[in-house]
């Protein structure tokens, strides 16, 4: 239940995606309550990165290792409630005011900003990957392949299981 | 790319469950790549510029961006239902295949072929990304203020790794106020 609510409070300050607060669950999960240990806590980050799906809900598998059901449902919720209802009240205000200056504002001001913290995700994303040559040059390829063809990215992400098998 | 005349919404609430279901099922290594494949290339819901305005927003909402966005596309659509049908679809199966996940690791923690599978997935994910971004700076303004504002937004939170809430306080006010004055 105190995870739940800490949760909770997080997934209200989670401006920007769940990663924002990473930090601060890894404190509470790790440091302060000892619920997972800091490998646990790296693994199943990764493991949900690469699962399909959203990757904040690898909030689910770190509160199901650290609790049981209980724990994936009260983590899940403490993120997704606090999202689903800022989203409501953003949809509520664009629907009935769909050209307020602000909003107008907003979007076109901050859309070049999501993209630099978008472009951020994918450079972490590559220096977390790592292993020199082979590790950037498998990313350099993917990017080359998926800019120029329409190739379903499930086969890019299979070779891309195998080539880690094989040369990483 | 596309241009907005040829934009096609959703019929119903069950068509944006089902469609957001396939994003969130096979959104590997993350969903903004099956966002726009779907929603933008094949389906045709919106344009490139809507996509990016409303990440913005998803951006500076707290939870997951691509929650955020996909529950007020389907709320744009169809509603309240609409935004649950969203978020429904693109949590539902991701939720069961990830608790399988779970409960595997904690069964078999470490087999060493399967770290190095993972780790080759994250390349091609990091891939996958950057192309993503590519093509989506390609619909932004040719002008050099929102060009400095995304590579100040990338070397804030990806070079220096400062917290992405102080980058976004530090930034948003210009980005605003340049958009703002831009009308």
């Amino acid at each position: 239940m105190g995870m739940f609510f800490h949760f909770l409070l997080l997934g209200c300050l989670a401006v920007g995606g769940v990663s924002t607060v990473l930090p601060d669950m890894y404190r509470y999960m790790v440091d302060e309550q000892g619920l997972v240990t800091a490998r646990q806590f790296a693994d199943l980050y990764a493991l949900a990165q690469a699962a399909p799906g959203p990757n904040a809900l690898w909030v689910t598998l770190l509160g199901l290792q650290a609790a049981g059901w209980a724990g994936a449902i009260a983590t899940t919720l403490g993120v997704l409630i606090p999202a689903t209802i800022f989203s409501l009240i953003a949809s509520a205000f664009h629907a009935q005011h769909p050209d307020a200056p602000i909003a107008l504002a907003i979007r076109r001001g901050l859309a070049p900003v999501a993209l630099g913290f978008m472009l951020a995700s994918g450079w972490l994303l590559l220096r977390s990957v790592g292993h020199g040559i082979p590790g950037y040059g498998l990313a350099i390829i993917t990017f080359a392949v998926a800019s120029a063809t329409r190739l379903n990215p499930l086969w890019l992400m299979a070779a891309g299981a195998l080539a880690g098998i094989a040369c990483l | 790319m596309h241009s907005s005349d040829a934009l096609v919404g959703p019929r119903n609430a069950t068509e944006i469950f089902f469609t957001f279901a396939r994003i969130g099922a096979s959104g590997f290594g993350g969903v903004n790549f099956w966002l726009r494949r779907v929603l933008i290339q094949e389906k045709r819901w919106i344009t490139d510029q809507e996509y990016l305005e409303g990440l913005a927003v998803g951006q500076i909402l707290p939870g997951p961006n691509v929650y955020n966005l996909s529950f007020m596309l389907g709320y744009r659509f169809c509603g309240l239902r609409g935004g649950f049908a969203a978020v429904g679809g693109l949590i539902g199966a991701p939720l069961v295949s990830l608790l399988a996940l779970g409960l595997l690791y904690q069964r078999y923690a470490s087999v060493p072929m399967l770290e190095r599978a993972l780790t080759g997935m994250t390349a091609v994910a990091a891939g996958l990304l950057l192309a993503n971004v590519a093509g989506i700076a390609s619909a932004l303004p040719r002008k050099f203020l929102p060009w400095t504002f995304l590579a100040l937004a990338f070397a804030g939170v990806g070079l220096l790794r400062w917290p992405l809430l102080y980058v976004m306080a530090g930034l948003a006010p210009f980005a605003l106020a340049s958009a703002w004055k831009k009308r």
